[in-house]
């Protein structure tokens, strides 16, 4: 079977991915497996997600030539594929449009949604309010009060954010109520999961509606510069925005793959989540995947200045992918992170979203070891007005 | 013949049902479970269910939730899950001990060295709640290896054909969890549950415990007519959580010795 094929039809990605949900999710799991495949090729659907990507998200997104920052840099070209002009400001829509409109076809009426930083959240309201939904978004409390802003955003667009209490009450426990409202209401709702984890068909349908980015990509590096860069970049939490850009190219052996984990603090400073570069196999959250946990089998918590990378697990399509050498991972710090956020504000006129700005802080350090007629694309996922509170208080400013 | 089964085989010769409690390992705290394990068999447990803790129990409401947290704040691993039935094992040999849990603290000890490791602490079943049949083929290889018997799960949702499926898998008794949704959610619905396990019978030969729902004496006795056993979970550990240390003991062993009156009662 080609890389580009997988998954296999259980769901599996080499040892990765699969079905680990109690048996009173499976019937819900497999509904929704029937409904994706009967969908996914449908022309009709097709069309109806491409007209919504076009007209109400605004794609493609351009892609741009950070010719300022790469020429102070002194090395590779970085060009950035501009996930921050969507509307909501994020890559996330993507996948909301095309899960919505999976939940219309199926009749529900009500959506839930889980959200660490808010971003899948608003994301999820967003559709929810455009096609008329019930939307119920979870979110741990911990999480609550880091992003009070994007809580307001989801109440104005008509969704109930619900605290969620429970372990750590952070995005991890966020994605375990949300599938304990799921089994329970299963007849009439819809769980839109927000990044490439969960049970099968969810990593394979998120990254089926986030790989718009990586096509678009490819036609576009061919009408700028006549071939395609010689290095994608991603940052990786769950990995939606990086499978999405990367997926694509997976058969474009020349073209290198490298994936953004959050070091956080620092991987020896046991506060970090970065879950490919630290982490181990497990299963959590329905699949089987790269995990932060102890030595017993317990999930750690995580940490990072960005909310969105802020996940103990990771998507099981980038745990092969690393198993199999096809991408690199590799992980930066909070600070270093930081540095590329303002850098970017400063040199290119466009303030980055956190996660994003780990991307960029690893573009920085490998373009300038590289040759400048070289190309290396970022996915700049998102937009940073949601951080800069959080980087205005690291500065001791308040807004 | 394994102790699970031959439990459910005298039970049926005294015309009983199986009281099947659950509690979590090391709640409230380590020192009291073994303690605990043996009250609930005085007041008239057949089979213990010992949960695993985990810090992600996706399947469970809020009681049993809080459950595993009060455990991990003590540091329980399942390794020191291992050592409690150990323990127990050294009063009482005749009562079957089922762990119940979460695949990732199975697979981060392996599963050989686990199914090793569990039988020879004493344990006699294992329901892993979140590996569905598909995934556990190399779990209950082990599991048979040691002669462990694997307990399955059956909901409300389960089709025919794929309780089929499971019966090809399970062994020792299936457990039908009554309720869609989580653990301790709502009342069952007993006409349901009446209709329900007829089905499971007429595809898997093994005993049917039900649970998930059943909060009090009238509905674990109507149960009792219907199932060979009935297991008690989010009730009982509510009960621990609202006990204090003093009357933790006479607590549980009330309620048990309540659920088992019930059953009893003809």
């Amino acid at each position: 079977m080609k890389m580009i094929d997988l998954p296999d039809s259980n769901g599996h990605f080499g040892p990765f991915g699969g079905v680990f949900v109690a048996e009173s999710l499976i019937d819900a799991v497999t509904e929704l497996q029937d409904q994706y495949f009967s969908t996914r090729d449908d022309p009709a659907f097709l069309a109806e997600f491409d007209y919504e990507l076009k007209n109400y998200v605004g794609r493609p997104s351009p892609i741009y030539y950070a010719k300022r920052w790469s020429e102070h840099l002194g090395g590779a070209q970085i060009w950035l594929k501009r996930e921050d002009l969507n509307h909501t400001g994020a890559h996330k829509i993507n996948n909301t449009i095309g899960q919505a409109l999976l939940a219309r076809r199926s009749g529900k009426k009500r959506v839930i949604a889980e959200t660490g930083a808010g971003q899948h959240g608003v994301a999820t309201a967003t559709v929810a309010a455009r096609y008329g939904l019930e939307c119920v978004v979870y979110m741990g409390s911990e999480d609550i009060k880091r992003q009070s802003a994007n809580v307001y955003r989801m109440m104005l667009l008509g969704a109930t954010v619900v605290p969620v209490e429970s372990g750590s009450k952070t995005l991890k426990d966020a994605l375990n109520e949300a599938m304990r409202d799921w089994v329970t209401n299963v007849e009439h709702t819809f769980y839109i999961i927000g990044t490439v984890a969960g049970p099968h068909p969810y990593p394979m349908m998120v990254r089926d509606f986030q790989s718009v980015i990586g096509r678009e990509a490819k036609v576009q590096m061919l009408e700028h510069v006549g071939r395609q860069p010689d290095v994608l970049i991603a940052c990786v939490g769950g990995g939606s925005n990086a499978i999405g850009l990367f997926h694509p190219y997976l058969e474009d052996s020349q073209v290198r793959l490298i994936g953004v984990e959050a070091a956080g603090l620092g991987l020896n400073s046991g506060k970090h989540a970065a879950t490919l570069c630290a982490g181990k196999p497990g299963i959590l959250h329905g699949n089987r995947t790269y995990l932060i946990q102890d030595e017993a089998g317990q999930i750690i918590e995580t940490h990072s200045i960005s909310a969105g990378l802020d996940y103990p697990g990771v998507g099981p399509e980038h745990s092969w992918l690393k198993e199999c050498k096809r991408a690199e991972y590799v992980a930066v710090t909070d600070q270093e992170a930081l540095t590329a956020f303002h850098v970017l504000c400063r040199m290119e006129g466009i303030i980055p979203a956190l996660e994003s700005s780990h991307a960029l802080a690893y573009a920085a350090k490998l373009a300038s070891t590289m040759r400048n007629d070289e190309i290396i694309l970022v996915n700049l996922s998102g937009r940073g007005d949601k951080d800069i509170n959080t980087v205005a208080a690291l500065s001791g400013i308040t807004v | 013949m394994s102790l699970i089964t031959s439990t459910f085989a005298r039970l049926k010769q005294q015309d009983k049902k199986a009281l099947i409690p659950f509690i979590t390992a090391g709640d409230p705290q380590p020192a009291v479970t073994v303690t605990l394990m043996h009250a609930l068999v005085s007041a008239g447990a057949d089979i213990i269910e010992l949960g695993v803790p985990f810090s992600d129990p996706m399947a469970d409401g809020p009681t049993i939730q809080r459950s595993s947290e009060r455990a991990l704040k003590h540091g329980v691993t399942l390794r020191q899950v291992l050592t409690f039935v150990t323990e127990f094992r050294a009063r009482d040999t005749s009562t079957p001990v089922v762990l119940m849990g979460y695949a990732n603290p199975v697979e981060a000890m392996g599963y050989a060295q686990f199914a090793i490791e569990a039988k020879s602490a004493g344990v006699d079943g294992v329901l892993v709640v979140d590996l569905p049949p598909e995934e556990s083929a190399a779990l209950i290889a082990e599991l048979k290896r040691c002669a462990i018997d694997a307990i399955f799960l059956v909901a409300p949702t389960t089709t025919e054909a794929r309780i089929r499926k499971i019966a090809e898998f399970a062994s020792g008794y299936i457990y039908y969890v009554s309720l869609k949704g989580v653990t301790g959610a709502s009342h069952l619905d007993l006409t349901e549950v009446g209709k329900r396990i007829p089905l499971i019978k007429s595809c898997v030969n093994l005993p049917v415990g039900v649970g998930f729902g059943i909060r009090d004496a009238a509905t674990a006795h109507a149960v009792s007519k219907m199932a060979d056993g009935i297991v008690i979970g989010s009730r009982l550990v509510q009960e621990i959580e609202n006990s204090t240390p003093e009357q933790l003991i006479n607590c549980v062993a009330g309620l048990m010795q309540s659920f088992r009156d019930a059953m009893d009662k003809r």
